[in-house]
């Protein structure tokens, strides 16, 4: 994708913001200006400014190779299903996993990696939980 | 004799042993921030953010604790610029030059001694004139209302990047589109859902804490993943240094550099969209220029590392001037900790100063406690640091991305945020990889509430009168300001630009 295609996506969800905008409800209270005028504004300057990168591209993006964006997407996916895993495993299970995973991704060696899950989780469980309180996610186990 | 006065309650706020406590963690984290590639202040401050909500500090602790984290990434990142002849992080680039020649010649020890002194010099010539400063501007603040606070944030976004941003279109786009992502939830004035898609997660609004993390922390795990195998083939080579106190005489020697580059880059600091980066750039060009005499820049010569120092670390504490005083942020890490101060309920500004004295001026009497440790911090026990400068990101950015996730977590405890966070790490690194800046984005989404509430106070007075936003004197001058801060890089912007790729070329 170059800019000039990323211009174009640009003006396209540009017009989309205005034109959800343009949808809000009135309410009974009302100021001069309206819960729409300010939306609109922003909505001309990123439509003009997606206008003019369009027109005078002068970037050219370095991408990732397949396999580098495919690692991005692994990745990405680890860290979703630790969002969904946090309130069910609770911390500590969860964080020891996706840290794993994380470090054996990143190039540490797997059997490291897993120490090294170990390490992370229960430091950070000790430090922000037994020591200075913060609430973590409490899973079915509760830890 | 008021400013004493009020400094001595800062200090009795300061000087708690929870307080001193925060100075010291916040001091030791924003040095191996600084010092470690990769890692920068505005990161550092983001990720900490969260957790120190979360964790239920005041907002004075809050505060003590983040910007000794921004004076000690300040610190920090002349560390690797001098060692291994990478900055630790942007306003350190101009250490470079001289910094890691030195380092060829077996002069690492003193740079870093000379460099600690500069940082040293330089911020408390900043948090004096922070002091000094601060509040007089504060009583020019206490002129302006909704329609003159309007044109300060336009010009805080027309500004940004300064003079070396040249690509206005990008920076526009960064900025409408942050303040996009502010438009989303109830409307704080008429209480209307708006932008919401009738989702029920959408009616608080995005948290820009979820905004700021996921875009300075989360994505740039997605940025290493990226570069992995570049960086495993630079081989980092063994540090040795030797602490030696440099000569007498070669401290007097580069104190004018220091005075010159702090002033220099205090005042680049103020300006509206400046920042460290810039700081450090003129102090060292400038220096260039008077010292030069023998042509032993870049090759090693001291005042070549000491002016850029002293003027990044003068420059962050100069960037803290409107920040504090008209709630407008100039740079990143100081949108940053504006933020903080907001999701505290605390609006920066001049109301700042006249109901929570106890915020400013236990900050100002902590940044002076903060840069002596620092002092302590970065040159006795500077070894310390060069070995987490051995620390491979690959263990690093795992424990970033987990603690994200705590900080975040701990304030909302829903995994909508997190999922959001992930979302906004993804549309950073996007974002870094079609070169658009971030800062301005964070700062819409910082911003865009208040922006939006004055200019409908403004109509409001006006009655839907457009061109009172143009009458007053105040603004009148605020907005000229605006165009010739937008107008003035179109013009220079290239030349210094194209000298910063300059730098940045001959380094690679």
């Amino acid at each position: 994708m170059g800019e000039r295609a990323f211009g174009i996506i640009s003006l396209i969800i540009a017009c989309g913001y205005v034109y959800v905008a343009s949808l809000t409800e009135l309410s009974f209270i009302s100021d001069p200006v309206g819960p729409k005028q300010f939306p609109y504004i922003l909505g001309f300057f990123w439509g003009l400014s997606s206008l003019l990168i369009i027109f005078q591209p002068e970037f050219k993006p370095k991408w990732p190779s397949f396999y580098k964006f495919l690692e991005i997407i692994i990745v990405t996916i680890v860290l979703i299903a630790y969002a969904y895993a946090l309130p069910v495993v609770g911390f500590v299970i969860s964080t020891l996993i996706a840290t794993f995973i994380l470090a054996w991704r990143l190039g540490v060696e797997m059997f490291k990696a897993l120490i090294f899950g170990f390490a992370v989780s229960f430091t950070i469980y000790f430090l922000f939980h037994s020591i200075l309180g913060l609430s973590l996610a409490r899973g079915v186990f509760g830890f | 004799m008021e400013t004493i006065n009020f400094l001595f309650d800062g200090f009795s706020v300061a000087f708690t042993v929870q307080n001193i406590t925060l100075a010291l963690i916040g001091c030791f984290l924003g040095t191996v921030f600084g010092a470690l590639p990769g890692l920068g202040p505005a990161n550092g401050v983001a990720i900490l953010i969260p957790i120190s909500f979360s964790l239920g500090l005041d907002a004075a602790s809050s505060m003590i604790l983040l910007t000794s984290v921004y004076y000690g990434a300040m610190y920090g990142g002349r560390i690797s610029s001098i060692l291994i002849n990478i900055p630790g992080d942007e306003p350190a680039l101009m250490t470079t030059l001289d910094g890691y020649p030195m380092t060829l010649k077996g002069r690492a020890g003193e740079a870093l001694t000379l460099t600690g002194i500069a940082s040293f010099f330089g911020s408390i010539v900043a948090t004096i004139g922070l002091m000094i400063l601060a509040p007089q501007l504060v009583k020019i603040a206490l002129l302006f209302g909704p329609a003159e606070y309007f044109a300060l944030f336009v010009m805080a976004f027309a500004t940004l990047g300064g003079v070396s941003s040249n690509n206005k279109a990008k920076t526009i786009l960064a900025s409408a589109l942050g303040l996009a992502i502010s438009t989303i939830g109830i409307d704080g004035q008429t209480g209307v859902p708006r932008l919401s898609f009738g989702n029920v997660h959408f009616y608080d609004g995005i948290d820009f804490l979820v905004v700021i993390v996921g875009m300075f922390a989360v994505s740039e795990i997605f940025i290493f993943i990226e570069n992995k195998d570049v960086d495993a083939k630079k081989k980092k080579k063994n540090i040795i240094i030797t602490t030696i106190i440099p000569k007498f005489k070669v401290i007097v020697k580069t104190f004018p550099s220091m005075v010159r580059g702090s002033l220099l880059g205090f005042f680049a600091g103020i300006l509206p969209g400046a920042g460290a980066s810039l700081g450090s750039f003129i102090a060292y060009t400038f220096e260039k220029k008077i010292s030069n005499k023998d042509d032993t820049f870049g090759k090693g010569d001291e005042r070549g590392v000491t002016a850029p120092e002293a003027g990044n670390n003068a420059a962050a504490g100069g960037a803290l001037v409107p920040m504090l005083s008209l709630g407008v942020p100039g740079s990143g890490t100081t949108a940053v900790l504006l933020a903080m101060l907001m999701t505290m309920n605390i609006t920066p500004g001049p109301l700042l100063f006249k109901n929570n004295p106890d915020v400013v001026w236990g900050l100002i009497a902590a940044l002076f406690f903060a840069n002596f440790i620092l002092l302590i911090l970065n040159i006795p026990m500077v070894r310390m640091f060069t070995r987490i400068l051995l620390l491979p990101p690959k263990y690093l950015m795992p424990i970033v991305a987990m603690i994200s996730f705590v900080g975040i977590y701990g304030i909302s405890g829903s995994s909508f945020d997190l999922l959001l966070m992930i979302f906004f790490g993804l549309f950073g690194w996007l974002l870094r990889k079609l070169n658009i800046p971030l800062v301005p984005v964070i700062m819409g989404a910082i911003l865009g509430n208040l922006m939006e509430t004055n200019l409908r106070r403004a109509l409001t007075i006006s009655d839907g009168n457009w061109m009172y936003l143009f009458e007053s004197k105040v603004s009148i001058i605020i907005w000229l300001i605006t165009i010739i801060g937008f107008v003035l890089p179109l013009i220079f912007g290239k030349k210094i630009t194209s000298e910063i790729e300059k730098f940045k070329k001959k380094k690679s």
